[in-house]
């Protein structure tokens, strides 16, 4: 079984994307996954889960589905627990850029 | 031919810090819709585009070149490289708008402004040295060239000592109400759209239209920005019969043009499915009794119009709300 190489600082370095970065308000409870025009279904709840838990490498290798989501904020006003999911989509993009793109 | 995200998002951020826009276009076809208007430059209240209208012709031509590459129209861009880009600009040489596709943008501007003038709103334009507002850079998370991009917009704008800024599309508003007083210390510009400042102002039409159309909120418009009730106001006064889809107002569903950038199949396939509502909204009344209406579309994003057209192809025709509005609230002889 292959192991999770954690980066314990991975949230903070996510963050400086933007500080309204809340992924710690989601309660995984789906809604946004049911909703999400694009049919994503890892975002945002695995991928924000990943990233609370440092999961640096599997949050990389989710490149392409951070970049097909569409920013339309369905999932946004559909979440009960208030997850500004459009930014911190935002904030990983930057977080990509940065450190995949070198940009 | 899958695109190189990175190269990518570096290309149109370099042409951003370069060329202070992600798609370099003409001062002449940035400008041209205004000639005629007498529109005085700048003052304390503009109507701002952020070019997006202007933009939309160049995009479409990329887009017709991609269909020929099979795929994004930044597919070219990214071929040439990165490198290249940085001396050249690589966009002046990939794709001739239609002249027709810029004469429908650009009047769609030309009728925001005659509203505006019929609304009684003292307002000028900044001709050239209106910039792109940074949106596209803004979703794609490139954050330290948005940053500096949003000064130069905001250095243009005080320099003509604007105070108030009404806008035209979705995420012109968005940036420049919502985003930039996030990365600006002390941006203190009022921001509306012409469908507030004409809600506001009371506007009443001079004729009253028949008809009904479907109308598509654009997601920044009513998620981002909450104009949801202003242009169903302005349509109702105007004797539109406005039809509601299945998802519409707070909850519309994305046209998919965001992602047109980067991934324009699945932008396409999103397009479809709205497009398919939209119908199913004009439809449903004539199967109800109703009588066949013009089956029309009405958008409030050139984004939205674009990528939704090229989805219905000729099933469904789309329009922006502005051609009704001034057909309605312009006396005849001030309509273009």
């Amino acid at each position: 079984m292959a192991v999770a190489v954690l980066n314990p600082d991975l949230v903070d370095m996510v963050r400086r994307g933007s500080h309204d970065f809340n992924a710690s308000a989601c309660m995984n409870c789906g809604a946004c996954s049911a909703v999400c025009p694009m049919g994503i279904q890892l975002l945002p709840r695995k991928l924000f889960r990943y990233v609370l838990l440092g999961m640096e490498d599997q949050v990389k290798e989710n490149t392409e589905t951070i970049y097909s989501c569409l920013l339309c904020k369905m999932c946004e006003v559909n979440c009960p627990g208030g997850v500004h999911i459009a930014e911190n989509v935002r904030s990983l993009r930057h977080f990509i850029n940065r450190q995949v793109f070198r940009l | 031919m899958p695109l190189p995200i990175g190269d990518t998002i570096g290309i149109l951020a370099d042409n951003l810090r370069q060329r202070r826009s992600v798609l370099p276009i003409p001062v002449r076809a940035a400008t041209r819709w205004a000639r005629g208007l007498n529109l005085p430059r700048g003052g304390e209240t503009v109507m701002y585009t952020g070019l997006m209208f202007q933009l939309i012709p160049y995009i479409e031509a990329m887009s017709g070149a991609e269909e020929r590459l099979g795929d994004s129209w930044l597919a070219g861009f990214t071929g040439l490289g990165r490198q290249v880009n940085k001396v050249v600009n690589i966009s002046a040489f990939m794709a001739r708008p239609s002249a027709q596709a810029q004469a429908a943008n650009d009047q769609v501007l030309v009728n925001v402004a005659l509203l505006l003038k019929q609304a009684e709103v003292d307002f000028g334009y900044l001709y050239e040295e209106e910039l792109y507002s940074g949106a596209l850079i803004y979703d794609l998370g490139v954050h330290e060239a948005l940053v500096s991009h949003a000064r130069k917009v905001y250095d243009v704008l005080k320099k003509h000592s604007v105070k108030n800024v009404i806008t035209v599309d979705p995420h012109t508003t968005n940036m420049l109400r919502s985003v930039y007083p996030t990365i600006i210390d002390g941006y203190d510009l009022k921001v509306q759209s012409y469908l507030e400042v004409l809600a506001e102002k009371g506007l009443k039409p001079v004729k009253t239209l028949a008809g009904e159309v479907a109308i598509h909120d654009s997601c920044v418009f009513a998620r981002y920005e909450n104009v949801v009730d202003q242009p169903r106001d302005l349509l109702a006064q105007a004797g539109i019969t406005v039809r509601e889809p299945e998802d519409a107002g707070k909850y519309t569903w994305c046209c998919g043009g965001p992602a047109e950038s980067l991934y324009p199949k699945k932008a396409l396939a999103n397009a479809e499915k709205r497009v398919a509502q939209l119908k199913k909204a004009v439809t449903a009344e004539r199967a109800g009794g109703a009588e066949a209406g013009v089956e029309t579309g009405i958008t409030m994003c050139p984004i939205c119009l674009v990528n939704l057209q090229k989805a219905a192809q000729e099933s469904l025709r789309f329009q922006d709300i502005s051609h009704y509005l001034r057909q309605a609230y312009c006396p005849q002889a001030e309509v273009k």
